[in-house]
């Protein structure tokens, strides 16, 4: 039994995981601050009582004196009409001269009284039902010539400072909740803003083309630049990959053609020589696969030379004319061969901005493709225009099988080729070469049937310098 | 389902029986059984008569025809002792707002809920045990005859001059309570003597010119009716102006400084078998004690308490401050002082 961990759906991204946590700092926070007002607010609300309590029984206190040794007291009206300021208590009182009551509830009795005159004992005790504070003050009277020690008890009931304690504890409660959303907004938005680099980062990778393997620069915060720097280092060694794969196809390539070219001239020599038919048949067939071959191979070597040449494309002024009649002429001899007649119509000087060897080997390889699927004896023809005011159009037009629709759009990929190249060697590259300089040129490769009659129309787009 | 029934109703007659002992062992001055038609019958002890709560009753009884009533009329000190010592009342109704503080404070009062305490005024109630359902202004009731060709005062200054300047017209013919005797009357004067340092010299000059003392305000106003008395200080306000209403001969001076307000209050002892009950009751009588007059009694509503000489120091407060004219030490001290002031040997 495997058991793989299913992560939660909302634990899965870092905004939201970031937005949890803030969300649970501060609800624990929320819950500390209100348990603290509560807290607070109860022990002021028990202090306040308890100061009450003291000024009363110590109001009560004071009035106390003697007279012909006897002590007399008048409860001063005050005394317990500031208790009634906390809310609505129950209020109980006891003085007592030397233990006895002499006046008060008799069996309100301290349970722990006060040492000295002046001290003062607070206690927490149920009397009557009911939690009551009862606060003890002590005083000395003269009674005669007697000092006699009189206690002073006020006690009362908490439903006061009970009430004024939940209320507090209900407010903060309210502000608690309040301050518990305020910090889960504000945490959502932190969030977002913490992850804003993190995106625009992925989205600076995504929207790069798919061969640029540039090193990426920009200002990204300390914690990503460890990832932007594996990146860049990532990119660079598959940039070095890919150079060196494409440095060893260009030198196979080379390695292959160089034998190819003897193998061909011995056989030319060969057929010279030999005078049965079936014998010159066999020889001739060598040298058309021989050819296939060296063709194959130039065409590895073009696009290798594409792809090293395009990371870093030279801007020199090239003439379309010139370079249309060079490719042109260099191609006549291979088209001789089948009978092909070349036709170059041209109106020059057409300058575009490149890479000239480049842009050579593009048309090359459409003219040699040309070539190749016209059948004998036909035209192929080569016109260079102006398409628009930013751009010029080589166009080159053949006779031959034309380009079946089905496979238009996938002509132009990597070893690919049409479906109805039959018996034909190819090697699918020639198409995928043109592209790949146009791209680069910032211009782009055209692939139509043409409308009067058999044949394929490609045209080569390029921004006129 | 029979059988309990009988069984419940044995236990609350012998409950009853039980706790209805020490109802004899305080006086009772008047005493009437209301019927309902059920079985429901709370016991009332009030120190208003008969006469002034039959109406209400009446009223109440014919909103709830269930609910019987046993009304008994006594004086605010046998009240509070009867529910002190636990005699089983329902409802205590006391005049005496002092008195029904102790009780409360003292644990004697159940708490009480509804709409209608909670629309009480906040002086009004105190732990939601006791309701105060009047506010009722002690006056000074003058007879017309006597103050014929005088000056009527309008503030207590007037008229301890008036006093003053004429001994033969007031001698002997000033009347108040008796603080001594009277539960109401102590607590005005407590409570005046607190407020205003005018009342000790009313109080001696009452003394000189040979006041009479009384235990009620009923035989108070009476012989200012007769004419026997000029003045009567510290009459309670509802029994006045029910009786000016019928007699013409009296007439209630207007003291504009300040009045003393005492609030008729009313609580549930613990010692209530039918709270429920109790508490309908007490809910009527709130609600008769918020209207602007009443039709079914002469007790002035809450509202008497917003006159503006009523809020000069406005009505007594329900609270622990009621304790301390109590106090045995206090009440000495106090009754002596006016003792020495009134009765001048």
């Amino acid at each position: 039994m495997i058991r793989t961990a299913v992560t939660p759906f909302w634990w899965r991204s870092i905004g939201q995981r970031l937005t949890i946590l803030l969300a649970g700092i501060a609800a624990v926070l929320a819950i500390l601050s209100w348990w603290m007002v509560t807290s607070f607010a109860r022990e002021a609300a028990e202090r306040t009582q308890d100061n009450v309590l003291v000024a009363s029984a110590t109001t009560i206190a004071e009035a106390l004196r003697s007279e012909q040794g006897t002590i007399l007291l008048e409860l001063p009206y005050s005394a317990f009409a500031m208790l009634g300021a906390i809310g609505e208590d129950r209020v109980f009182y006891r003085v007592a001269a030397d233990g006895e009551t002499l006046t008060g509830y008799d069996d309100l009795v301290p349970t722990v009284t006060p040492e000295r005159p002046g001290d003062v004992t607070v206690r927490t005790i149920d009397y009557r039902g009911d939690q009551v504070r009862m606060v003890t003050v002590r005083r000395t009277v003269l009674a005669g010539q007697q000092p006699v020690p009189v206690l002073v008890t006020v006690a009362q009931t908490r439903t006061g400072v009970e009430a004024i304690g939940s209320g507090l504890s209900q407010t903060a409660a309210i502000l608690s909740v309040a301050l518990f959303v305020l910090a889960v907004g504000l945490g959502t938005i932190a969030a977002g803003n913490a992850l804003k680099p993190l995106n625009s980062f992925a989205q600076a990778v995504t929207r790069r083309g798919p061969a640029d393997l540039r090193p990426l620069r920009r200002k990204v915060p300390d914690e990503l630049s460890p990832l932007l720097v594996a990146l860049n280092r990532l990119m660079e060694r598959l940039g070095q990959s890919i150079r060196r794969s494409e440095e060893f196809i260009a030198e196979a390539a080379h390695r292959v053609r160089t034998p190819l070219a003897t193998v061909r001239a011995q056989a030319e020599l060969a057929l010279h020589t030999v005078e049965k038919e079936d014998e010159k048949q066999m020889l001739r067939r060598i040298i058309r696969a021989v050819d296939e071959s060296s063709r194959s191979a130039s065409q590895l070597l073009d696009h290798a030379t594409v792809s090293f040449r395009a990371d870093a494309l030279a801007r020199e002024r090239v003439d379309l004319v010139e370079l249309a009649g060079r490719v042109t002429e260099g191609l006549q001899p291979t088209a001789e061969m089948k009978d092909i007649m070349i036709k170059l119509t041209a109106v020059g000087p057409a300058t575009v901005l490149g890479d000239a060897i480049l842009l050579e080997s593009a048309l090359r390889n459409v003219l040699d493709n040309s070539v190749k699927y016209s059948p004998e004896e036909t035209d192929i023809l080569v016109t260079l225009d102006r398409l628009d005011d930013a751009n010029w159009r080589l166009m080159v037009r053949d006779h031959g099988r034309g380009f079946p629709p089905s496979s238009l759009p996938e002509l132009t990929e990597r070893f690919k080729r049409g479906a109805n190249v039959d018996a034909i060697v190819g090697s699918g590259l020639g198409l995928t070469i043109a592209e790949e300089v146009l791209d680069a040129h910032g211009g782009r490769l055209e692939l139509s049937s043409p409308t009067d009659g058999a044949g394929a129309c490609v045209s080569l787009i390029l921004p006129a310098a | 389902m029979r059988f309990t029934d009988l069984a419940r109703s044995l236990i609350a007659a012998f409950v009853l029986t039980m706790t209805g002992l020490p109802a004899a062992s305080f006086e009772v001055e008047a005493q009437k059984v209301y019927p309902g038609n059920g079985t429901t019958m709370i016991r009332v002890i009030s120190t208003a008569d008969l006469d002034v709560f039959e109406p209400f009753i009446a009223q109440f009884q014919a909103e709830n025809p269930e609910i019987g009533i046993d009304y008994y009329v006594t004086s605010s000190a046998e009240l509070h002792t009867a529910i002190t010592d636990g005699a089983a009342f329902d409802l205590a109704i006391s005049s005496a707002m002092d008195l029904q503080f102790q009780l409360a404070n003292d644990g004697a009062a159940l708490p009480y809920n509804s709409p209608m305490t909670e629309a009480l005024p906040v002086w009004a109630r105190w732990r939601n045990q006791v309701f105060a359902f009047t506010a009722e202004p002690a006056v000074a009731v003058i007879s017309r005859a006597r103050f014929a060709g005088l000056q009527r005062p309008s503030t207590r200054q007037e008229l301890i001059a008036l006093l003053r300047q004429n001994p033969d017209a007031f001698q002997n013919t000033i009347g108040t309570y008796d603080v001594r005797t009277s539960g109401l009357g102590y607590l005005f004067a407590t409570q005046e003597a607190r407020n205003s340092d005018t009342f000790w010299r009313l109080s001696e000059l009452m003394g000189t010119r040979g006041a009479t003392l009384y235990c009620c305000s009923a035989q108070m106003i009476d012989d200012v009716a007769s004419g026997q008395l000029a003045l009567a200080y510290n009459v309670l306000g509802s029994y006045a102006a029910e009786r000016i209403a019928r007699d013409d001969r009296l007439e209630i001076l207007e003291l504009e400084d300040y009045a003393t307000v005492m609030l008729r209050t009313a609580l549930i002892p613990t010692t209530a078998t039918e709270t429920q009950a109790a508490g309908l009751f007490l809910d009527r009588l709130l609600q008769e004690g918020m209207r602007e007059a009443s039709s079914l009694w002469a007790l002035p509503p809450l509202g008497a308490a917003e006159t503006p000489e009523a809020r000069a120091y406005g009505p007594i407060r329900l609270g622990p401050a009621l304790l301390v004219y109590l106090d045995k030490l206090n009440r000495d001290a106090f009754l002596r002082a006016w003792s020495d002031a009134m009765v001048q040997q």
